[in-house]
């Protein structure tokens, strides 16, 4: 079980969230964050200091955002565009890697805030 | 903002208490390149870590190993940990202000908020943070209630609160894993306790605790939990938040099932508030009161009187803060006055050199991480501040304490107490086993004699 992100963050990025964890699990891609399940602690600092509360934990997901379990996951265990391995897990976590900068296909191709799918 | 050189002077920050508030701000204080600055990590006890050591549940191994990353703070070169070195008795304020160019109090909540009702200092009344202390293996911690009655209350309604009726009702096979000095699991293991019930004052939509602990005490093996239906009613014209709304949702998951007849129950009752312990020469019995509450209003007594049969009451009402030597502090709020950080004396004038961070300086709230946030907040301040005042050439207070007779245990020595914890928990087949006596925590720490050659056989700790 860990928290995730959904997509309220999607170009928002508030970043809050990267300054609470204690563990640096929490990545940046292009328009959203991610958080690394294989690395979260499950410890919540993240959660009540995101201001769109786009942060869950996984039992706790609503039903519209289910997709984002399968899709935070997959931005490490999945190889993401442009890239050769999977981002895995990072000694030193996000602090060390910096921004990512490149999203799941899924969330590269959400539409932008106010524009009709 | 100027990049640093191999000739900018070294700076002194004194960094008092090893917990995440303090760690964190010891990290923020080495990684820039504002100033060169050393940090010296002061804690009273032997080990760092504070409450991720002594507070977070055993059983909770994922939020423990965030020692990993507080550990690499420690490893860096210009942080030095002086452990077993007391602010007050072995230090004073006015001997960090003379060693260092800046000061930061992050000594946390030792002590804790009381119920202030009569009874409440008899035998078989205690506080969460001396029973958390006992079974985290403090030193400081004995025993503080005996488990040889059947019906415990604990009055609260945080996390602090489940965490004791988990570890008081949970299989102790479950236990077993756990760090918990092995007297502790003894205690457990011959634990008459068979029955916990957690008051709150107001309703469950006002519960401080995170839906992730409710749910683990729901799905506890071997324990049903316990809550009236009634109770989950939301109070008209309030808006339960995310939060709130989740718990009631979890807690009306857990009314409606029957109870599986384990050997343990847990019961949760709302709007309910202790009057007074009864007992002579120990707690028999605890007298409630049922309370009503409005929103926005505070909560009244509704009349209706109880008397619960326990053998023991914790009150797990909430942390304060300690006074530490002469820093300014707050009594009514448990903190030492601060703006964002900057301590402020009592007459809310700044104190040069001296900052706060962590619960120290918040009160007791939020999580592990919340203290980078705020320890952030504080050490850009003493940044800011650090560029007005001139370099000082300082003595280290290493040769204080030397010619007082005090010798802190440093990284190596706490490493020696690690290694000793790591391989007594291996002989049971656990990750660790807390050594929780003074002597022998002294003895690993401060290791051989410097002036013998030959390095010391140290005994197994008993």
């Amino acid at each position: 079980m860990a928290f995730l992100i959904g997509d309220p963050c999607v170009d928002i990025k508030d970043r809050t969230c990267t300054s609470v964890c204690p563990v640096d699990c929490i990545y940046e891609g292009d328009r959203k964050l991610y958080i690394n399940p294989a690395e979260c602690i499950d410890c919540g600092a993240c959660e009540p200091v995101c201001p769109v509360e786009a942060i869950y934990i996984e039992d706790d997901v609503p039903d519209e955002l289910r997709w984002a379990v399968a899709d935070n996951e997959s931005f490490f265990t999945g190889v993401l565009p442009g890239r050769r391995e999977p981002l895995g897990e990072t000694p030193g976590g996000s602090k060390a890697t910096g921004r990512i900068g490149v999203d799941t296909p899924y969330v590269a191709a959400l539409p932008a805030a106010g524009e009709v799918p | 903002m100027s990049a640093l050189t191999p000739d900018t002077p070294m700076k002194r920050v004194a960094v008092v208490g090893a917990g995440p508030a303090g760690l964190y701000a010891a990290e923020e204080l080495v990684r820039q390149d504002r100033h060169r600055i050393h940090v010296d990590v002061l804690d009273r006890l032997p080990a760092p870590y504070g409450l991720v050591r002594y507070g977070v549940a055993p059983d909770h191994p994922r939020i423990k190993s965030i020692t990993g990353s507080l550990r690499r703070i420690l490893d860096h070169p210009r942080v030095r940990f002086l452990g077993a070195v007391a602010l007050g008795a072995d230090v004073t304020r006015q001997d960090l202000l003379d060693h260092y160019d800046a000061v930061v109090y992050a000594a946390g909540a030792a002590a804790d908020r009381r119920l202030e009702v009569p009874g409440e200092d008899l035998p078989g009344s205690c506080s969460a943070t001396a029973f958390v202390s006992w079974y985290s293996g403090h030193p400081d911690a004995p025993a503080p209630l005996p488990l040889d009655t059947e019906r415990v209350a604990v009055v609260g309604a945080g996390n602090v609160a489940l965490d004791l009726a988990r570890v008081l009702t949970r299989p102790v096979a479950d236990l077993e894993r756990t760090d918990m000095p092995e007297p502790v699991l003894d205690a457990l293991r011959a634990s008459a306790v068979r029955e916990v019930v957690v008051l709150a004052r107001r309703g469950p939509w006002h519960a401080r605790f995170t839906p992730k602990e409710l749910r683990e005490l729901v799905g506890l093996d071997g324990v049903d939990l316990v809550v009236d239906p009634r109770q989950l009613v939301p109070l008209e014209g309030l808006e339960p938040d995310r939060t709130a709304q989740t718990n009631l949702r979890i807690l009306t998951e857990a009314a409606q099932r029957a109870p599986t007849g384990a050997p343990r129950r847990v019961e949760l009752r709302f709007c309910a508030r202790p009057l007074r312990l009864l007992g002579t020469d120990r707690v028999t019995g605890l007298e409630i009161e049922r309370t009503t509450e409005r929103p926005g209003a505070t909560i009244t007594g509704a009349g209706e009187r109880e008397t619960l049969t326990v053998g023991a009451v914790v009150r797990a009402v909430g942390y304060r803060g300690a006074p530490l030597d002469t820093v300014p502090f707050d009594p009514a709020r448990g903190v030492v006055p601060n703006d964002k950080g900057r301590v402020l004396d009592a007459d809310g004038a700044l104190c040069p050199g001296e900052y706060v961070t962590g619960w120290l300086k918040r009160g007791p709230s939020g999580v592990v991480g919340t203290n980078k946030l705020d320890s952030a907040e504080t050490v850009a301040l003493l940044l800011d501040d650090l560029d007005e005042r001139r370099p000082r050439r300082h003595p280290d207070l290493a040769g204080v304490l030397d010619r007082r007779g005090v010798r802190p245990i440093g990284l190596e020595g706490w490493s020696r107490i690690d290694t000793a914890e790591r391989e007594l928990g291996a002989t049971r087949g656990r990750e660790r086993t807390k050594i929780a006596d003074w002597p022998t925590l002294l003895r690993l720490g401060k290791g051989p004699h410097p002036a013998r050659e030959e390095p010391e056989e140290l005994p197994w700790p008993s």
